[in-house]
């Protein structure tokens, strides 16, 4: 193999890797830019992908398993929403608090309906999203660069990564061009400009929560029956706190989100192809360094490196009028 | 209150009644305002004028009463209904989204349609009519953040009349203005009204009263105590009606007696958490004996530069000498030691913990004072003994050491701290808007214990973003724009001269 079809190889398995990043972390965007702080996105994410995995098995349908997926996403969110909006408690402690639910209660669930040690049964096929190869992709394989990238990058793919990235301009729209978006923005921003405004500063949080639930819905399906084909303990394995690494990295902004799940998912892919192998001069690098790169990278943002991380400004507040 | 006004009433309140459990913040309000006028409210601070604002704009329901809209009763159940019948509220903090633009400020809650692309068209249009109808100027696509405040304000009252509203409240519109500003928003003022609009103006300034409105009423502990026309009151009766007894609203004082240099800062250069220079090479002298002001518009760095010479910033370049000694690198405490008292601007953030007893608050920072306690213990005999003496001397209410500080009015929370302060006999004093927040009775009070610290041969450094205070303690002021100070007056310096330097136009 030469180096070009090394390359290709490693950005195919960037692609796949990068899905539940970006799902998770557009979920993250929208929760976050109404100023609920989403740490149970982890969370979410795994307990979606337990659903989606019981819906399947059990129906042997993607799509129900994927409506299963997403409807306990928002469970998970309206509890999330009853506590940290309606109650006013703190984001954080509920957030981790969900973390926590859906690492037990899936391994529970999981042991009790299907004796496996935690997993699922086996999906069968017609329950996974398999791959899409996309029309021209065999006739154009042999076509230099363009052709292996088409093939082995573009198509291939099952049809979650697509709808994965069609999210990305949709949500700038939606933020940015809707009503909805302006007032979302603007919660997290000043709830009290939105309250004056004659606008429940509540409601506007709960129906981002419910979007926020609905993105991290895919990405736990994405998991569970399209990158595999059954429910694995854990198998989330911090993909929450990455997506929320990549949305401070990318300062909350759309685009940028897509552009840093996939340099995450890049390292990633990269990390597992360097398994093993020694580089020149220095030798075997231990996998972890590369897996521990997002956090290094967003730690060095943090810290005022990379231009400013500005959150949104009444991030992590619960709203209160003042008397 | 019946005033033979020959205009219909815009708003009437009748019988409007509010209590907060214990509280009993609105008692049996009458009021009416003339369609057309600026009418004024003052009032003490919990003397409930906010609460009855609120209770207007549909953030509380009364308990009791009813409000009638051009001689329709209405209920005002949430924000939304009041904007319905045509009443808008220019906040005293303002509701504005800092990193959106004037025009998407504007818009939010009004956007004409679930799309942004077609309100945007007609509310750029709506903003210019407005802009040649009032005068009010200000570019639609500019960022709020970036914006001067008074600019700010005109976006608040922009957002308003978008809205259509014939009624506007503004609460306390003039305390972040420049008095430029503030001229200029009441020439806005004028117009709406000259236009049909009716104006509630809330504020504890009466000078901004007698000024600008053609009715006033003035509130005392939940009371409508009188209204009177303006043209046919004084300050005096207005000072009066607010405290309920005769005030002296200016300061005695007799000529200052400087004595050697005990404080001199040079050079100092002070930076803010975000590395940009709020102080900028400043130098200047406190002697003994004298009270130097500090004017300048909230946010031009007199608050770092006070948060600098206390210990709590450091200084990115510079030096401060007190008796001569260079004292950088000294912590607070370190130069409580020397001599240097410390009153800060916010009692809430850094002056008490609000959930102490009211004894703990009152030596706070003076916790390793032999006088109370020993080693790692504390006397609380002695702390409580020396609270009672201190609560007896400046007449702190409710007079109860073990009352939690957090149940003081905001007078009494101030006095406790400057009676810890003051108490202590110390050389030097640095203040911080001694009288935020703080009712007439009680800046009274503090001003003259400021005044006897002068005369007892202190020397004294006053910040305010009150002018009338500046000048009226001051026997020198600094004033201070942009980070630094661009001129030096005496203390009987005209207001206008002193507002053109803090504007930045004159030096």
């Amino acid at each position: 193999m030469d180096y070009f079809d090394i390359f290709i190889s490693i950005l195919g398995s960037a692609v796949r890797l990068s899905i539940p990043l970006l799902f998770t972390a557009l979920a993250g965007l929208f929760s976050e830019r109404a100023g609920i702080f989403d740490i149970g996105l982890e969370g979410k994410m795994l307990a979606s992908a337990f659903a989606a995995a019981c819906v399947a098995y059990w129906t042997g349908n993607a799509w129900f398993g994927l409506l299963g997926g997403i409807g306990v996403s928002i469970v998970f969110s309206f509890v999330h929403g009853f506590a940290s909006i309606t109650n006013r408690g703190n984001q954080i402690v509920s957030g981790v608090a969900l973390n926590f639910v859906a690492a037990g209660l899936t391994i529970v669930l999981g042991q009790a309906w299907f004796r496996q040690g935690g997993r699922t049964g086996q999906v069968p096929p017609e329950g996974r999203f398999s791959s899409i190869v996309l029309p021209g992709a065999d006739m154009m394989r042999d076509v230099p660069i363009i052709g292996p990238l088409y093939a082995n990058v573009i198509s291939g793919n099952n049809i979650l990564t697509y709808i994965a990235f069609l999210m990305v301009p949709i949500s700038w729209w939606v933020l940015y061009r809707t009503r909805f978006g302006l007032r979302l923005r603007a919660v997290g921003e000043n709830p009290g400009a939105v309250d004056t405004a004659g606008i429940s500063v509540a409601w506007m949080r709960y129906r981002s929560l419910i979007v926020a639930g609905f993105l991290c819905g895919f990405a736990g399906t994405y998991l569970s029956i399209a990158q595999s084909a059954a429910f694995i303990n854990n198998m989330s394995a911090g993909k929450g706190y990455i997506a929320l690494a990549a949305l401070i990295f990318a300062k909350w902004k759309p685009v940028p989100v897509m552009l840093a799940c996939l340099l995450f998912g890049f390292l990633d892919a990269f990390a597992n192809f360097m398994q093993g192998k020694s580089m020149p001069l220095i030798g075997e690098v231990p996998v972890q360094i590369f897996q521990a790169l997002p956090y290094i990278l967003t730690c060095v943002l943090l810290a005022g490196f990379i231009g400013t991380a500005r959150p949104p400004k009444a991030g992590g507040v619960p709203y209160t009028k003042e008397r | 209150m019946s005033l033979d006004s020959p205009k219909e009433p815009a708003i009437e309140l009748v019988g409007i009644d509010k209590k907060f459990g214990t509280v009993h913040a609105n008692k049996n309000i009458n009021l009416t305002v003339a369609k057309g006028s600026i009418h004024g409210i003052i009032g003490e601070n919990g003397a409930g004028k906010s609460t009855l604002m609120s209770i207007l704009y549909g953030f509380y329901q009364a308990d009791h009463g009813e409000i009638r809209i051009s001689g329709k009763p209405v209920t005002i159940r949430d924000s939304q209904a009041a904007i319905a019948v045509g009443i808008g509220m220019v906040h005293q903090h303002f509701m504005l989204v800092e990193n959106f633009t004037v025009l998407e400020n504007v818009m939010l809650g009004a956007e004409g349609g679930q799309l942004l692309a077609k309100g945007v068209a007609s509310a750029r249009k709506e903003l210019k009519r407005l802009e040649d109808d009032y005068g009010l100027e200000v570019d639609p696509d500019g960022i709020i953040e970036e914006l001067p405040v008074g600019s700010q304000q005109r976006v608040e009252i922009l957002k308003a009349l978008y809205r259509g509203a014939d009624i506007l409240i503004l609460d306390e519109p003039t305390g972040v203005l420049t008095p430029p500003e503030a001229d200029h928003l009441f020439k806005v003022l004028r117009v709406l009204r000259d236009q049909g609009k009716t104006i509630i103006l809330i504020t504890h300034k009466l000078r901004e009263i007698m000024a600008i409105t053609d009715t006033v009423s003035v509130m005392r502990r939940g009371e409508m105590v009188a209204t009177r026309k303006t043209a046919e009151t004084t300050v005096e009766e207005l000072a009066e009606l607010m405290v309920g007894r005769r005030v002296l609203l200016h300061v005695e004082k007799g000529a200052a007696n400087p004595g050697a240099v005990l404080m001199s800062v040079r050079n100092l250069t002070v930076k803010d958490s975000r590395g940009v220079t709020m102080v900028d090479d400043v130098s200047f002298d406190v002697r003994a004996g004298e009270i130097v002001g500090i004017a300048g518009v909230a946010g031009n760095g007199q608050s770092e530069l006070l948060e600098a010479i206390a210990g709590i910033r450091k200084p990115s370049s510079g030096e401060i000498f007190i008796d001569g000694k260079p004292v950088a690198g000294v912590d607070p405490a370190g130069l409580r030691d020397l001599g240097l008292a410390h009153i800060p601007e916010d009692r809430h953030h850094m002056g008490l913990v609000l959930k102490f007893e009211e004894y703990e608050n009152s030596i706070l920072g003076y916790h390793r004072d032999p006088r109370y306690g020993r080693g790692p213990f504390l006397d609380l005999d002695a702390m409580r003994k020396d609270a009672e003496e201190k609560i007896a001397k400046y007449d702190i209410r409710p007079p109860n050491p073990r009352l939690r500080t957090a149940n003081f009015s905001g007078g009494n929370q101030q006095k406790i701290v400057v009676a810890r302060e003051i108490e202590r006999d110390p050389k030097m004093l640095i203040i911080g808007q001694p009288t935020r927040g703080v009712d007439i009775g009680a800046i009274e009070f503090i001003h003259k214990r400021i005044i006897e610290m002068r005369d007892a041969g202190k020397a004294v450094l006053l910040v305010s973003v009150e002018l009338d205070e500046i000048r009226s303690l001051s026997d020198r002021i600094l004033v201070m724009f942009a980070g630094k100070i661009v001129g030096e007056k005496s203390g009987e310096a005209g207001e206008q001269t002193l507002g053109l330097m803090m504007a930045g136009i004159a030096a």
